[in-house]
Parts: structure tokens; C-alpha cells; sequence
């Protein structure tokens, strides 16, 4: 792979009071990559998804964006929190789609994706519209661009949050379990999505325990155990070959979708 | 048994007072709904985000409004203020002044009630497209706290409606002042106090229907 990386982590930690989640993690998504986390759960690596959209902060250890180190700056060899208003620039630069959708309930489909167009992008609200108007399509859901929330199914919703994360135009997508809230037979219409974004050269962090997706999508999957990435690869080395009794025995709880998993 | 012959005649005669009471009543209760809505906004984000010292003074604000009997603090401003060389407000204003702190102190309440039930997940959402701190509050948070706390608010109008009964204490000419000056001049008891309990009744009433109306329209969220 010879495309820059987008995402670095370095050595990054995080504890909540005294529960070490995070023990050092290393991992680079490169530009137009797909890179996905899977691991059980309580194995962090939803707190680190949280980590690079700053709504946790970590404690050690560097996330690079662009190089450019999340949520802190180096001076004289110290490091200082950004201010806020330096924080919610750097997430503008980084979508995030959350397992419970977090659509704001009082807009419309198309109210929730224009708000980030006008208030932080600063767009006019007809531009906006337009952008709305058109990622709505895309996802699927042009004519409902008027419905609020309340009105819309689950996988609908989900739909919109991820319109309204890509019209943000992100640098990087960050996918937390999108699916996990989802009826069954709601969940294929939001892979589906993911799927095209990804074949549109978008760079996304996800974490998924949809496997199938996950090997059929990824360029890069990492398994997470414990805090730790226990193994990283691409899906047919992380899948075909699973190192570990851990990820073993975690592919072996999808059983019947992988081969050597039993 | 006492016998009571019914007239409406004064009544009548009196439509326009009546009228006119009762136009008073409901603009001092939706200014002092109003002022104290305001008060209530910024007494919440005090109570809610403030330091110790900014929360601390609004607690006892509220506590006092809360405990003390309406009456008493609406002669308290009105006859306590000039005390204090503050002869400038005139009765409708005092009253008005006592009753926007009094709702004040119930909307903080309100308020602070629904900004603790806003969902977290708005809040992060918000974040995540890279919205600044005071950008949440007023795109998001508040939005949807006015929609949660509608019900509450609605009836704190309906409340203060009646309350504004009070301002009868101070000579206000609103409904119960004016009931009671017609019962004073023509002893005609019974219909005065039905007229002004009806016309209470009524307008509850429908500022309650109104009010379900614009609940319904904004009820986006469950």
C-alpha cells in the first residue's frame, strides 16, 4: 500500500479512574482504506473510535491526523489541550455515525444534514439544501428528505446519520457499531451504504460485528483483545489465520461463516 | 332557606369592564411569562453549567420564590421597594416585576429539569459534525429541551393566569378587582363572582386547548 497515512495511533492509553481500556494502541488507516476493529466487547475498541473524535480524551500516547496530533499541541515539549473551538475543528475533519443513530429529533431528515453545512462549514442555506438534497439521494432517501425522525425506521435513520456525517465531507468516517440497534432485516440496507461510500475511495474506521462485512469490505481488519491490538491484517490473514486462541475462539462464535472458525 | 333573585343586568351594563379586566389579566400573565422565561433560561445554565458561585445564588432565589406565599411578595415589592428609594414603578409594573420573578424561579425549575433530560447522544452528535460549545446549546440542546418542557411550561401559563387574581390586592383592575368593585357597588354577589369565576374557567380553559395545539405541532420527539 503506498497511500499516505491518514490516521496514526501511537502508543495510545486510556483509563477510565482505574480501569486501564486502552494499553497502547498502534494502527495506521491509510487514505481510502477501509480498516475495521473487531474484538469483543469491553475490548476498546469503541473508546478508541471515541478517542479519535475527541468525545473521550485520551490519556498517553498520539493520535495524528493528517500528522497533525488530535485534541493537544506540543509546546516547549509539553503538551496543552486545544480549546474547544480548536477541538470542534478538528472534528469537523472526522464524520462519526453512531450505534443509535443520535439524529436530532426536532429537524428533518434534511434539517439534520444541512445544520453542520451552515452553522460550522458556513455554506448558505440553498447550497446546503442542494448538498442535503443530494446526499439524501445517494443514501436513498430523496424523498423523505422532509420526515422527522420519529417518522423514519431504523435503518432509515441510520441512513441520514451517515448523509449527515459524509456531507460534512470529512477527511476520515468513524462507523461505532452502526448496525448493532438495527432489526435484522434493516441491517443490509445501511451495509449497503457503507459499501458504495467505500467503494468511493472514503477512509473509514469501523467497528462492526457484521463478519461478513467486515472480510468482504475491509481493507485492513484489526482484532482487539483486552485493550491491545492481539492481531492486524488483511481479512484473509486475520480470518484465514487467526494466530491466537482468542480470535480463534471470537471468530469461532460466528461459526458456520468462516471456514477454519469451528 | 335564603332566597337569591338572580340579576344580570349589571352585568350586562358591565360588559366592556369585564372585557377589559380580562385583557389585562392574560397580558400580565404572558408578559410575566414571557420575562420570566428569560429569567428561567439563565437561571437553569447557572444552575446547570455555573460554578458553585453563580449556582449557589440562583438556589436561593428559587427556594425563596418557591416558599414564600404570592401575595406576600406582591405586596413585599410593591410596598417594600420605594422603602429602598425605588418609587419609579407604578402598580401594574411592580406587579408585573413579582410575577416574572415568580415565574422566573418556577421556569428555572422547569428549565433545569429539561435540560438534565436532554439525551447525551444529541449532544455528542453535535460534536461530531464540529459544532462549538455554544452551537450545541442553541441549535441543539435547547431546541429539544423547549419541546420536552412544553407541557411544564404550558401550565405554569395557565397558573400564572390565575395568579394574576392577585394583582386585585394591589387596586389592579383586572377580573377579581373588577368583580369585587361591581359586587361592592350593587350587591349583586352572586353574579359578579360567577361572571369572573366563568370567564377564569373559560379562558383556562381554552389557553389549555390552544396550547395542546402547539404541543401536538411540535411534538417530534417522544
Amino acid at each position: 500500500m503506498s497511500e499516505q497515512v491518514l490516521l496514526a495511533a501511537r502508543g495510545v492509553r486510556k483509563s477510565f479512574g482505574e480501569v486501564e481500556v486502552l494499553k497502547g494502541i498502534d494502527l495506521d488507516v491509510r487514505q481510502g482504506q477501509v480498516v475495521s476493529l473487531i474484538g469483543a466487547s469491553g475490548s476498546g475498541k469503541t473508546t478508541f473510535l471515541r478517542c479519535v473524535n475527541l468525545l473521550e480524551e485520551h490519556d498517553h500516547g498520539d493520535i495524528l491526523l493528517d500528522g497533525d496530533p488530535i485534541g493537544y499541541r506540543v509546546e516547549g515539549g509539553r503538551r496543552r489541550r486545544l480549546s474547544e473551538a480548536k477541538v470542534s475543528a478538528q472534528r469537523a475533519r472526522i464524520g462519526m455515525v453512531f450505534q443509535s443513530f443520535n439524529l436530532f429529533p426536532h429537524l428533518t431528515a434534511e434539517g439534520n444534514v444541512m445544520l453542520g453545512l451552515t452553522k460550522v462549514l458556513g455554506k448558505g442555506k440553498a447550497e446546503a439544501k442542494d448538498i442535503a438534497g443530494q446526499w439524501l439521494d445517494r443514501v436513498g432517501l430523496g424523498e423523505r428528505r422532509g420526515y422527522y425522525p420519529y417518522q423514519l425506521s431504523g435503518g432509515q435513520q441510520q441512513r441520514v446519520a451517515i448523509a449527515r456525517a459524509v456531507a460534512m465531507q470529512p477527511r476520515l468516517l468513524l462507523f461505532d457499531e452502526v448496525t448493532s440497534a438495527l432489526d435484522p432485516e434493516l441491517v443490509s440496507e445501511v451495509l449497503g451504504v457503507m459499501q458504495k461510500l467505500a467503494e468511493s475511495g472514503m477512509t473509514m474506521l469501523v467497528v462492526s460485528h457484521e463478519m461478513l462485512f467486515v472480510r468482504d469490505v475491509s481493507h485492513h481488519v484489526v482484532f482487539m483483545d483486552g485493550g491491545r491490538v492481539a492481531q492486524a491484517g488483511t481479512p484473509q490473514e486475520v480470518f484465514g489465520n487467526p494466530e491466537s486462541e482468542r480470535l480463534r475462539g471470537f471468530l469461532g462464535r460466528f461459526h458456520g461463516l468462516f471456514g477454519q472458525a469451528a | 332557606m335564603i332566597q337569591y333573585y338572580f340579576d344580570w343586568g349589571v352585568i350586562w351594563r358591565s360588559w366592556d369592564k369585564f372585557a377589559a379586566a380580562l385583557g389585562l389579566g392574560l397580558t400580565l400573565a404572558v408578559v410575566s411569562l414571557a420575562i420570566g422565561t428569560v429569567i428561567g433560561l439563565a437561571g437553569a445554565m447557572a444552575r446547570v453549567y455555573g460554578s458553585r458561585w453563580v449556582a449557589w445564588p440562583v438556589w436561593l432565589y428559587v427556594e425563596f420564590i418557591r416558599n414564600v406565599p404570592l401575595l406576600l411578595l406582591v405586596f413585599f415589592i410593591y410596598f417594600g421597594l420605594p422603602e429602598f428609594g425605588i418609587y419609579f414603578l407604578d402598580k401594574t409594573q411592580s406587579f408585573v416585576l413579582t410575577l416574572s420573578l415568580y415565574a422566573g424561579a418556577y421556569m428555572t425549575e422547569v428549565f433545569r429539569g429539561g435540560l438534565a433530560s436532554v439525551p447525551r447522544q444529541y449532544m455528542e452528535a453535535a460534536k461530531a459534525i464540529g459544532m462549538r460549545p455554544w452551537q450545541r446549546q442553541r441549535y441543539v440542546v435547547l431546541p429539544v429541551m423547549f419541546r420536552i418542557t412544553l407541557p411544564a411550561v404550558s401550565n405554569n401559563l395557565i397558573s400564572l393566569f390565575k395568579d394574576t387574581s392577585l394583582a386585585a390586592a394591589i387596586a389592579i383592575p383586572e377580573l377579581t378587582f373588577v368583580a369585587r368593585q361591581i359586587n361592592a357597588n350593587t350587591f349583586r354577589v352572586m353574579e359578579a363572582w360567577l361572571t369572573a369565576s366563568a370567564l377564569y374557567l373559560v379562558t383556562c380553559y381554552v389557553i389549555a386547548m390552544l396550547l395542546r395545539l402547539v404541543e401536538r405541532r411540535y411534538a417530534s420527539i417522544r
